[in-house]
């Protein structure tokens, strides 16, 4: 069948089923802990269960005794194996300290989950037991938990190498700070506490090295969302050719950021399939991987903002401590500096200082997780917003509209220094306060307040942009990030007329296969089932920069919409020739290929894949391929933004709190696939959510991890969440051809304030003005008595 | 391989380390046979071996994921004699004798979805798809229990599972219309999809778009 035959309907803007289901709802997966490899040996760590101690003496020779036990080493014994320590592509200043990071610790242990050594053993039972018969001695050093404390003259030191639990401070000044706050009539200063978070994709996290065979290449798959980036690390950590080494991300369950990183572990696989000459395998358990694998977030913020006269805003200060953790991994530094342009938010002002300082404690290192230095940003400014309006004395909505930029005012050069290049804020925000029934609510709310009503009514407004799409090269490198933001698609084009696609995103659950299929499939105007996806398979897609900043889309889609535009201009050329034609007469349609003025003479874009591929006949000055590569770099960042409205009971003498009602408008431009989309913002909510009222990962003050399993990291399950009203606004992004902007972390970041603000109004008569996030029961009845003891109203 | 002899080629039990002999070792191994999704199967297997290891390595079902190893995500859900539990808290040996259902049972002969994962596909209730095939089990086992119910009735049901893609709006649309279809044709939510009826009575989901 033809295109001629049967014009294909169109793909983009329309719901398509996902072709990833078929197989995850039916068991035929292929995570990396199901992958068999012949003569398979399994690992297990010793894990320091010690915040901070001198490693004296560790001895594997008992362990070895064990069934089963084929190796056991220690730091030291492979001390010589790394050619550098693990990775961290973001030096965010000249002057950053960042301690070596062996991936086996060799004198000393810097936080609970540390690696001391690895067992290697013919079952993952047998390394279990075997590494109970590990010996290590450990003399206890002092523990660095607190920031602050960690930064004061004489704190004892996270690495007593170092000079200081100083990492960094980052600074960046935009208009005249100073004066912005000298002449103002009204400044509001607060303190936010960004609570640590474990970011738990229910997959654990799994690496499967196995050594060269029939090429001369080792093959390494890993539950990670970045493996093209995981091959040149390694490479790198490992002494490993580049070329000599194959990544495999195969079916991964989830990552959030978890599994944008290069670990230890997947070092520690690829030198013991080397050194041993056998294929290897390592799956964390769920205790492990909440000692072992990144946490997120860890910031205390201060702010001030001042305002004139008339409630415009003069400048904004910020001042940062941001908890690296222990080590720094992949772009733990550069987490919190991308605050430094998303503080200011939708908002117009003339001055605008950031300052940053990275601190090291000894913890679980952090970095990116869903949303990454934007959730912290958009969290800060939307509380500090109802805070001084609350101070002002107006409506939240009143002091916001009076700020935000106009849609009128767009293309717009924000105060950070970026250009946000569409939005509609006034759009979004008219619909959802008509979704949610604002001022019913109000009504409602001011009737419990008359009443005393136990249960008392609160509601909470977040208007949120951010920046995703990660990233114009150029702007990565002033920023010091160690690569670029482009991606890369390739497009083949089968005899049979059937299309490959090929993309350097990596997928794990974010429907890539379906959305691709979508745009290609009208861009080339074929059947959506005529086309496939390949990705994540660093010797299929040779080329990409993988997943995470809400970028596949907006750039890798992006990618793949240009590498087929470059399939049609070649296949133009050769129906020119076929249909003995000027190209310029040629015309092009849903797949088919016409001379302007004669209707008959036509041929499709299909027929002429066979037609190159036969080669019979085709242009001279061409080769016989329609094949393309298109690697794009993106000019900007996208920008979505969007009003999420939350209506919160919460019940005085308990301090529980229920999420009333939940409006999510967004605005993230054209839409590929509605039913994912919808999906994205869902789970979004879901997680910011999460942060504001159920997660946190709490250590005590001997830095003991003490949510160490899912029986005390609270992940909500479906009872604890609300129904979702959503809907969209559409200002396409001028920036990319598809008018498309990132979805996948922009109901994080824009769901957390929402809640906590609305907790806040409902308890605002009280005198509460703020609530330690997560909004506990425990944490709101503090916040009661607390305002209490205060004397009542603030 | 045989259907009967899922592992290695022992009969006996064996122990590759000397030790006390009289009790059972870590290191024995102990016969396990069991219907799995109709089939009869059995194994030898050291008694501590987790029922979800058993699943997933001894019986190459790796449809069966593990996402915590203690009890609480749920993804490790199966269905035991009809009724689902976490196979990570079960050990192979207790499960002698039994019936057991894991993802790969549950899909018609003919590879036509159980309603329960057409519900899924349908709504968009997976994204990642590693808690799902615990979910759908959960869900098969909810529904036996309750063939009609509401929202809140589903988000209590399927309390026990954790998913970190969606916010779980999709399983619960997808629980919703697995129930419609399973009351219309009567089946047995936790029995094998039996196929396409003679007269095709068995309906898509309203959105299915197949």
């Amino acid at each position: 069948m033809t295109a001629l035959d049967n014009p294909p309907t169109k793909n983009v803007g329309v719901t398509r089923l996902r072709k990833e289901d078929a197989h995850l709802v039916t068991g035929r997966t292929n995570y990396t802990d199901s992958i068999q490899v012949t003569g398979l040996l399994h690992l297990a760590f010793v894990r320091s269960p010690m915040a901070h101690a001198k490693v004296a003496r560790v001895d594997v020779s008992a362990a070895l005794e064990q069934p089963g036990v084929v190796a056991a080493f220690t730091g030291a014994d492979l001390a010589d194996n790394w050619a550098a320590g693990l990775p961290c592509a973001w030096p965010v200043t000249e002057d950053m300290a960042s301690p070596t990071h062996l991936p086996i610790a060799t004198d000393e242990v810097r936080y609970v989950g540390d690696a001391v050594a690895v067992v290697v053993a013919r079952t993952k039972y047998q390394a279990a037991d075997a590494i109970e018969f590990v010996e290590v001695d450990y003399e206890p050093l002092p523990a660095v938990v607190d920031m602050e404390a960690a930064l004061a003259e004489g704190s004892p030191l996270a690495d007593t190498t170092s000079a200081s639990n100083k990492s960094f401070t980052w600074q960046k000044i935009d208009g005249e700070i100073d004066d912005a706050f000298a002449g103002a009539a009204h400044v509001t200063t607060r303190r936010f506490l960004q609570q640590r978070l474990i970011p738990t994709a229910i997959e654990p996290r799994s690496v499967v090295c196995a050594p060269p065979r029939e090429h001369n290449e080792y093959t390494l798959w890993s539950a990670t969302q970045v493996p093209h980036i995981l091959r040149l690390m390694l490479a790198l950590t490992c002494g490993v050719p580049e070329h000599e080494l194959r990544v495999i991300a195969p079916d991964v369950g989830g990552g959030f950021g978890s599994k944008l990183n290069v670990y230890a572990e997947e070092a520690v696989a690829l030198v013991l399939a080397r050194k041993l000459g056998k294929p290897v395998k390592w799956t964390e358990t769920r205790s492990e991987g909440n000692q072992a694998t990144i946490h997120g977030r860890d910031q205390i913020q201060d702010l001030s903002i001042a305002f004139n006269e008339d409630h415009t805003i003069r400048g904004l200060k910020v001042e940062l401590h941001a908890d690296m953790g222990a080590y720094l991994q992949l772009v733990t530094p550069g987490v919190p500096i991308l605050g430094a342009f998303m503080f200011n938010a939708i908002y117009k002002m003339d001055a605008l200082s950031f300052t940053c300082h990275g601190v090291f404690t000894n913890k679980t290192p952090t970095d990116a997780y869903r949303g990454a230095g934007r959730p912290e940003a958009t969290y800060a400014i939307e509380r500090l917003m109802d805070e001084a309006a609350h101070e002002l004395g107006v409506e939240p909505f009143e002091l916001r509209e009076k700020n935000w930029i106009k849609h009128e005012e767009f293309p717009y050069m924000t105060i950070a220094g970026i250009e946000y290049d569409s939005g509609n804020y006034e759009a979004a925000t008219a619909k959802a306060k008509e979704l949610f029934d604002y001022d019913g609510l109000r009504a409602e709310q001011q009737r419990r307040r008359d009443a005393g009503d136990s249960v008392q009514l609160g509601l909470g407004i977040s208007t949120f942009t951010e920046m995703c799409g990660l990233a114009p090269s150029r702007v990565l490198g002033s920023l010091s990030y160690g690569a670029g933001g482009w991606e890369h698609a390739s497009v083949r084009m089968l005899p049979s007329g059937k299309v490959e696609v090929v993309t350097g995103t990596s997928p794990h659950g974010q429907g890539h296969v379906t959305s691709w299929s979508q745009i290609a499939a009208d861009a080339l105007g074929v059947a959506y089932e005529d086309v496939e996806v390949r990705h994540g398979d660093t010797s299929v897609a040779h080329k990409g920069m993988d997943t995470y900043g809400s970028r596949s889309l907006v750039v890798g889609g992006y990618a793949v919409q240009v590498a087929c535009d470059k399939v049609i201009a070649k296949a133009r050329k050769v129906a020119a020739h076929l249909l003995e034609a000027s190209e310029d007469d040629i015309e092009f349609d849903s797949g088919t290929f016409s001379v302007k003025g004669s209707p008959d003479a036509r041929t499709t874009i299909q027929d002429i894949s066979l037609a190159v591929f036969a080669a019979h006949d085709y242009p001279e000055d061409m080769e016989p391929s329609l094949d393309s590569d298109a690697t794009v770099d993106p000019e900007n960042f996208s920008y979505p933004h969007g009003t999420h409205l939350c209506a919160v009971e919460v019940d005085t003498e308990t301090g529980h709190v229920e999420i009333l009602r939940y409006v999510a408008v967004d605005d993230i431009g054209k839409v590929i696939n509605p039913q994912i989309v919808e999906g994205q913002v869902h789970g979004g909510l879901a997680q910011g959510i999460a942060q504001a009222l159920y997660e946190e990962a709490i250590y005590d003050e001997d830095g003991q991890l003490k949510t160490g399993s899912l029986l005390d990291y609270y992940v909500p399950g479906a009872p604890d969440l609300p129904h979702f009203i959503t809907d969209r606004t559409e200002t396409p992004a001028t920036s990319n051809p598809l008018g498309v902007k990132g979805v996948g972390e922009a109901g994080t970041i824009a769901s957390t304030p929402a809640v906590i603000n609305a907790v806040v109004d409902a308890l605002r008569p009280m005198g509460v003005n703020d609530i330690r996030m997560p909004a506990s029961p425990q944490n709101v009845w503090n916040a009661m008595q607390a305002a209490k003891a205060n004397g009542g109203d603030a | 391989m045989s259907a009967t002899d899922a592992t290695t080629s022992a009969r006996t039990a064996t122990s590759d380390r000397p030790g006390a002999s009289g009790a059972v070792g870590p290191y024995d191994r102990v016969e396990v046979e069991l219907t799995v999704n109709g089939v009869p199967r059995a194994a030898f297997v050291p008694p501590r071996r987790l029922l979800s290891d058993f699943i997933r390595h001894d019986l190459e079902l790796t449809g069966t994921h593990v996402g915590c190893e203690h009890g609480v995500c749920g993804a490790c859900t199966v269905l035991l004699d009809g009724q689902p539990i976490r196979s990570c808290l079960a050990l192979a040996v207790a499960v002698d004798g039994r019936e057991l259902t894991t993802i790969e049972g549950l899909a018609g002969p003919d590879g036509e979805l159980h309603p329960v994962q057409q519900g899924f596909q349908d709504h968009h209730g997976l994204q990642c798809g590693f808690c799902t095939p615990g979910f759908v089990l959960s869900a098969c086992g909810f529904l036996a229990e309750d063939p009609d119910p509401d929202e809140d009735t589903i988000r209590e049901g399927m309390a026990g599972n954790l998913c970190r893609c969606t916010g779980y709006a999709g399983i619960l649309q997808a629980v919703k219309q697995a129930a419609g279809v399973l009351r219309e044709t009567g089946a047995d939510p936790c029995a094998r999809h039996a196929g396409r009826a003679a007269d095709g009575a068995v309906a898509a989901g309203p959105e299915s778009g197949r």
